[in-house]
């Protein structure tokens, strides 16, 4: 068996098996929806937001910072708990004594993450288009910088995830430790607060994480032209997204090689 | 003696945690095609001794060979020749049991067929079932089935059946039996001497980290603690016992004297586990004033 099959052997079962765990689907598939959900409920009666001339409803603002939250959920928060628990409960260590390459066993994790993260952006899409009436872009440029900020955003969150994953003691502890980080990140990176009322210091401390990259390029893409007067600087600094992006995926590929042990040696 | 001529070989093998010898010296060899039990009660080293041997420990000093390769540099080669049954799993069991094997066969080249191993181990009316729903005793055989899917050249049983029923170790038994019928080498731990008694050619055993005893299932503890016991009350009715190799003898000698029927009579023939306890005693004792320490 090459690694490569049993790489997709790999995500067949952990997609199988995340769909099968309500509590990861809950926190991680589903959170997104409910919060545009609720975001747009409580805020439309205020009608419709932006800079004169670009307005949009509420949920059409909400919906670029939901695909980037749903990303950094379906990466980071999964794998970081999905990791510590299958430490913790004995999975990596059965699998460690098992001919699998930990290579196929990555290419599970960050191919399930692929499967479901992939799924849930054109879920909120056709949920927006659908039940929010959202006017989405036609340009196919958008829908370039849409996918290239959506994979490199996806497998640069799945690479943290792994790293991340190093953390928690214990597979008890792991939600415990990577839940309020993740939502910290969200509160300051423009997912949940409109990125623009945020205090220029934060807005500077968000931009050190790669979610407010990943939302950044993602409201390029939804958001009408003049949006951009709203972002740091003016602009909308795709090259700027790229590159922090870029460097989170060398930072967490570094880590996860690093701190990655089938078990805890001789605890 | 070449490496190869052992599937397992054990040289002065030592483990140290901090100012603990965990494993202090052990020495053994397992021969191809063979069931070695290592018996020892809890914290004596078995697992540690196990664990190295697995690869998933590394040790502190000594030589280990394991189907001819260190476990400390085995590849995923060396390990699909293994087959592996930890002592404890507590994994979320969200697949069904056939899925779970058909899922590990497609790690191996030549993998068991996996409604034979089911039926081998007794599953096949959960083979549909979710592990996590599964009994204790169920998950367990769960474990042995993923040990065997991959047509180990060679097994290692950490207690593979605590929390078994009866029926379902007896039916465990014969499932070994099968696998050593075809050639397996299996290295088992338990703290069943029946099971050890029924399954295994040779036993260690293992007690404060040293071997103390190793030999055939009816060497080990040596031919004095096989002697049979021949026990009865006395007119007085005071319990009296005497090891003899003659214990008919004795009994005729007792009915003669008592002149009726002895009350209470019995004759013993020491059980692998009568000896195992006798030894794993006779450590403690010795050791008694360094282990309180510890």
């Amino acid at each position: 068996m090459s690694m490569a099959t049993l790489g997709a052997s790999r995500i067949g079962y952990e997609t199988k098996t995340y769909f099968r765990s309500p509590d990861t689907l809950f926190f991680t598939f589903l959170f997104p929806f409910v919060m545009l959900a609720i975001f747009t409920a409580a805020f439309s009666a205020q009608g419709e937001v932006g800079p004169p001339g670009s307005q949009v409803s509420v949920g059409a603002y909400y919906l670029p910072g939901m695909i980037a939250a749903g990303i950094l959920l379906t990466g980071v928060q999964n794998l970081a708990v999905d990791i510590a628990m299958e430490k913790s409960n004995g999975t990596l260590k059965r699998l460690g004594g098992t001919p699998l390459s930990p290579i196929s066993y990555f290419l599970g994790k960050i191919g399930q993450v692929f499967v479901t993260g992939t799924l849930q952006a054109g879920l909120l899409i056709l949920a927006g288009w659908l039940v929010l009436g959202i006017e989405l872009p036609t340009e196919p440029e958008k829908w370039f910088t849409f996918g290239w900020v959506f994979v490199l955003g996806l497998v640069t969150c799945a690479l943290v995830g792994i790293a991340l994953s190093a953390l928690p003691r214990s597979g008890k502890s792991a939600t415990a430790v990577v839940i309020p980080m993740v939502l910290l990140l969200q509160f300051i990176s423009g997912v949940y607060l409109q990125w623009n009322m945020l205090p220029s210091w934060l807005q500077d401390i968000a931009s050190l994480f790669p979610l407010k990259w990943i939302a950044q390029g993602m409201r390029y893409v939804f958001l009408p032209e003049g949006w951009e007067t709203l972002e740091q600087n003016g602009s909308w600094n795709l090259p700027g997204v790229a590159i922090a992006l870029g460097i989170w995926l060398v930072v967490g590929l570094v880590l996860s090689r690093v701190t990655f042990r089938w078990i805890r040696r001789d605890a | 003696m070449t490496t190869n001529d052992a599937a397992v070989q054990v040289r002065d093998l030592r483990k140290t945690y901090g100012q603990k010898n965990a494993v202090d010296g052990v020495s053994f060899d397992i021969r191809p095609g063979e069931t070695f039990a290592l018996l020892g009660p809890n914290g004596a080293g078995k697992s540690t001794t196990i664990e190295i041997l697995e690869g998933y420990r590394s040790r502190t000093g000594g030589e280990v060979s394991v189907l001819g390769t260190d476990p400390a540099k085995g590849g995923l080669d060396w390990k699909a020749r293994l087959g592996i049954v930890l002592q404890s799993t507590g994994e979320t069991g969200l697949v069904t049991v056939a899925e779970q094997l058909r899922h590990f066969a497609g790690f191996y080249q030549n993998p068991r067929d996996v409604d034979e191993v089911i039926a081998a181990v007794g599953l096949e009316p959960q083979a549909k079932t979710r592990i996590a729903k599964l009994s204790g005793g169920q998950q367990r055989r769960v474990d042995v089935a993923l040990g065997i899917i991959g047509r180990p050249e060679l097994l290692f049983l950490d207690e593979p059946t605590t929390g078994f029923d009866p029926e379902a170790r007896r039916q465990f038994w014969q499932v070994i039996r099968g696998l050593k019928a075809e050639g397996t080498t299996i290295l088992l731990t338990t703290h069943y001497l029946d099971e050890a008694a029924q399954l295994a050619d040779r036993a260690g055993v293992i007690a404060g980290g040293r071997l103390v005893d190793i030999g055939g299932i009816d060497e080990i503890g040596g031919a004095d603690a096989r002697v049979p016991l021949v026990r009865w009350r006395d007119r007085d009715g005071v319990l009296r016992e005497e090891r003899t190799d003659e214990p008919g003898r004795v009994v005729a000698s007792v009915v003669a004297s008592l002149g009726s029927e002895p009350a209470d009579l019995e004759v013993i023939r020491p059980s692998l586990e009568d000896i195992y306890l006798q030894l794993v005693r006779s450590v403690d004792a010795a050791a008694q004033p360094e282990e309180v320490l510890a």
